[in-house]
């Protein structure tokens, strides 16, 4: 089937197949691997995007659901030349090792900061509690959120 | 992809080179790659842990929808068979499988799903066996495996079945006396690397019969060494590139799918993506191998060790993998940090129908820190000594012999961890009533804190550096030197999220003095082996290896001018193989290099609920010389998160060798709600061996902190907790 859907702010043509994914649509269809799969099952927030400006996991959404909606994933918040200032934090506080998690945390902490500009270190780990990371322990991502909210 | 470096030279706090582009989705992972015209391979995998194949029959297979081709072990072209170490894993099962999970056929498809349904339609007969999923009784069941593939290479020759490896270490006289003696048996379940990036990759047929593989893994040239003579090919024919590595931690040392992929894609003659998912993970590499561990420690009245007795029984599952040398580490830090002067250690690997299990970060170290720390914290009970103190009485330093009679001759400041570890100020005690997200139970608003009991928890562990045992381990670099003074860097090193990216470009800015240096993408197909980002070996050997490079270039430069691009091999001192029969090192050294780490740790447990909060964790770690502060941090913090997560929740659980969790609903890794601050304190004594004086950082802390969490448990709950992962109910007494 063809759904049609506005993805960080352009108009965008799919044809997907009825059981397939808002995030295999967006990884293989629309050319944006950004939003990573670690699990399929909504368990690791690895794949966060926002869809009409909600926190999704696109794994638990189908891509026929997106069809009109609007969707902005990781490659939306900035890019190589203009980061996002959360996408800096990140770097700068030593947030990043393999960086599978990354793509979903900096939409979790964008989502985050839209909400509650300066968030508590409750707030924090209650807010990023969904998304793993293997790698950091979080200690780091933590200090990128707090760089990110000044 | 080259990658242009931000400033930054050795022992400076940089920025990753490869951040940006992983934090806005640029930076491909082995999942990500595309290739015109590509198909989708799937693997059909056994659903028993033992079992006889009778028959395959694929003709459903090959006429479904979508689908151009379907292979099973006819269609491997060259060995049939692959491992690490030992060739004793089929590529595709042959007439038997052994574990749950063990790949049986490929098919490739032009949509997953298309691939997945063609699976189903293959139907294979298989006739079940009785699975061996007892380590105990392995040695008195029915071998495993036709041949005894590790037996001839200089291992104690143990004629039991299913014996992987089996080896003794005897040190002085082991039956000497001490005032006060202490034992225990313990025990560790399964633990999943769980990175989080899935097993998965690209391959592509050049058109002559010869194949380009992209994918993640932590040793480029033994994935081609392993590859090629089963795809009936010499090595050059198959190139492999490093694309994006989503973590590793050990389970990207085995083959998952390169040569998989690779068959299919020669087959069809097309590009072959093949990605995991998170069920497939879990069977797709070997875990952390789970260990049985029976312990006496004898000291006398003033808590010095006088003599240490250990059997290890290490269940390696259904293939070799990297077992022997596991072993034999879990032998060599059996005793701790601590200066034994007679020891006898037995340490034992079986085959069985379990999931297999190869290298996890601290390969062996963990386990038997695990035992060792719980011991000498029974020892200081029983003496009346103070914990800490009873550690420093023990401490090695340079100069003491380890029970393998290797003298430690390098950097290795065990008292000074310890004291530093010990005088971190332990956080004060939260005053209840408190948010629930500040309780054992956390959001589950489980309690108000009247069951809830504070303690305190103290470990210390030690681990090699680098290969032992007499492997020839060495590191590869290649420096063009051009006219205008800009220079390529081409190094294999595996960057798996360590961050040797940096080192490599912060040593060869050092080295060069410019900051106009670019690393060249990492390939077998333009330099020479790195040998594996294992063994917290990588940034070592990386360095070394351009460290040699650079020089040799300008020194080229200097005799010839113009343009120069030298390639150098870095190696690090020799080590020896251990004496079959007592352990011994046969030469001055089986161990390269060692770094320890100290750990305190404040938990806080609802005794009448089970529930855990780890508070607080302070550590002290020998580091060698930080090349990049920040990374290092980060590896301490990261793998100190991994050790918690094997103290209290994770295990690959399993039913007659077949796995009951693979899924992230069901094996649990720490998440922002389970970790505590973690301030950690880097000891730089540099390794006079080393370049920079580095060491590596990756494994100390997981080592060190399954033992140390579990020891604040016991504080607090004043229980044995002799098993880990710790369970609610062992908590209650249940
Ligand atoms: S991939 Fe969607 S939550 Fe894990
Ligand atoms: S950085 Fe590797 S999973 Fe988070």
């Amino acid at each position: 089937m063809k759904i049609e859907l506005t993805v960080n702010g352009e108009q965008r043509e799919a044809d997907v197949w009825e059981g397939e994914s808002l995030l295999f649509a967006l990884r293989e269809k629309l050319g944006l691997p950004g939003s990573k799969n670690a699990c399929e099952q909504g368990e690791c927030g690895s794949c966060s995007v926002l869809l009409d400006g909600t926190l999704v996991c696109a794994c638990l959404v189908l891509a026929a659901q997106a069809d009109g909606h609007d969707v902005v994933t990781v490659e939306g918040l900035g890019a190589t030349g203009e980061p996002h200032p959360v996408q800096e934090a990140f770097v700068e506080a030593g947030a990043v090792q393999c960086g599978f998690c990354t793509p979903g945390l900096v939409v979790a902490t964008v989502d985050l900061l839209a909400h509650s500009p300066q968030p508590s270190e409750d707030e924090i780990r209650e807010a990023l509690s969904g998304n793993l990371c293997r790698c950091t322990g979080y200690a780091k991502i933590f200090d990128a959120v707090r760089l990110a909210a000044q | 992809m080259s990658t242009t470096l931000p400033l930054g030279r050795v022992g400076e706090r940089v920025k990753r080179v490869d951040g940006i582009p992983k934090t806005n989705g640029e930076f491909a992972y082995s999942s990500d790659l595309f290739a015109a015209g590509m198909l989708w391979g799937h693997t059909l995998r056994s659903p028993h842990s033992h079992a006889r194949i009778v028959e395959i029959d694929l003709a459903d297979a090959l006429t479904s929808p979508g689908v151009h081709a379907v292979l099973t072990h006819e269609d491997v072209p060259g060995q049939k068979r692959y491992g690490l170490e030992f060739p004793d894993q089929p590529v595709l099962a042959l007439d038997r499988v052994r574990y749950f999970g063990e790949p049986v056929a490929l098919i490739a498809a032009e949509h997953p799903e298309q691939a997945r349904r063609a699976a189903e339609r293959i139907r294979v007969a298989y006739e079940p066996l009785e699975p061996l999923v007892d380590p105990e009784r392995a040695l008195e069941q029915e071998p495993l495996h036709d041949e005894r593939w590790t037996h001839g290479h200089g291992y104690r020759d143990d004629p039991r079945p299913n014996v992987v490896r089996h080896l003794v270490i005897r040190h002085g006289d082991p039956d000497a006396e001490g005032a006060v003696s202490v034992s225990g048996v313990y025990e560790l379940g399964i633990q999943d690397q769980a990175f989080l990036g899935p097993e998965s990759g690209l391959a592509v047929p050049d058109g002559e019969g010869g194949v380009d593989i992209y994918v993640a893994t932590q040793w480029l040239h033994v994935d081609r060494d392993q590859v090629a003579p089963c795809l009936g090919l010499p090595p050059e024919r198959v190139r492999i590139h490093l694309a994006g590595v989503g973590g590793a931690f050990g389970g990207r040392e085995d083959l998952s799918m390169q040569i998989h992929s690779a068959l299919l894609a020669l087959h069809t003659e097309r590009p072959v993506k093949m990605v995991y998912n998170r069920e497939e993970s879990f069977v797709g590499h070997v875990h952390r191998h789970p260990a049985r561990i029976w312990a006496e420690h004898r000291a006398d009245a003033d808590g010095r060790l006088v003599s240490v007795r250990m059997r290890i029984l290490l269940d390696g599952g259904a293939y070799a993998s990297s077992s022997t040398a596991v072993t034999s580490n879990a032998a060599s830090f059996a005793c701790g940090p601590y200066a034994v002067a007679n020891a006898l250690i037995e340490s034992t690997c079986v085959y069985s129908n379990n999931p297999p299990c190869g290298a996890m970060r601290g390969f062996g170290a963990v386990q038997t820190c695990f035992a060792s720390e719980a011991q000498m914290d029974k020892l200081a009970d029983a003496l009346g000594l103070d914990p800490v103190e009873l550690r420093l009485r023990n401490a090695l330093a340079p100069g003491d012999v380890l029970p393998t009679g290797q003298r430690i001759d390098g950097s290795l400041p065990v008292a000074e961890v310890i004291r530093r570890a010990a005088a971190l100020p332990v956080p004060e005690l939260e005053p209840l009533p408190r948010e629930a997200i500040r309780l054992p139970g956390g959001a589950g608003n489980t309690t108000r804190g009247e069951g809830v009991r504070r303690g305190v928890g103290f470990a210390v562990g030690f681990k090699n550096i680098a290969y032992s045992e007499g492997f020839d381990d060495y590191c590869a670099a290649r420096v063009r030197l051009r006219e205008d003074g800009s220079a390529e860097v081409h190094c294999a090193a595996a960057e798996v999220g360590q961050g040797v990216t940096n080192v490599i470009l912060q040593v060869a800015r050092t080295e060069l003095a410019t900051d106009d240096v670019v690393l060249a993408p990492h390939t077998t197909a333009s330099v020479d082996s790195s040998g594996s980002a294992s063994a917290s070996r990588m940034t070592w050997m990386a360095a070394g290896a351009v460290q040699l490079a650079c020089r040799a270039a300008l020194e080229e430069r200097e005799r010839t001018g113009g343009e120069v691009d030298v390639e150098r091999i870095y190696r690090h001192v020799r080590t020896s193989p251990l004496d079959p029969e007592t352990g011994q090192t046969t030469g001055e050294r089986s161990h390269v290099a060692f770094a320890c780490a100290a750990m305190r740790v404040v938990a806080e447990v609802d005794v009448e609920l089970g529930l855990t909060r780890v508070v607080w964790i302070g550590t002290a770690q020998d580091v060698g010389a930080a090349v990049n502060p920040q990374a290092v941090e980060g590896q301490i913090e990261g793998g100190t998160a991994q050790g918690l997560g094997l103290a209290l929740m994770e295990e690959i659980q399993t039913q007659g060798g077949l796995i009951t969790n693979a899924s992230f609903t069901d094996y649990l890794i720490p998440t922002a709600l389970d970790m505590p601050p973690v301030e950690s304190v880097l000891i730089e004594d540099p390794e006079p061996s080393a370049p920079y004086g580095v060491k590596g950082v990756g494994e100390p802390p997981t080592v060190v902190s399954t033992a140390a969490v579990v020891a604040a448990l016991r504080d607090a709950t004043g229980r044995e907790l002799t098993r880990v992962p710790v369970r609610p109910d062992d908590i209650v007494g249940l």
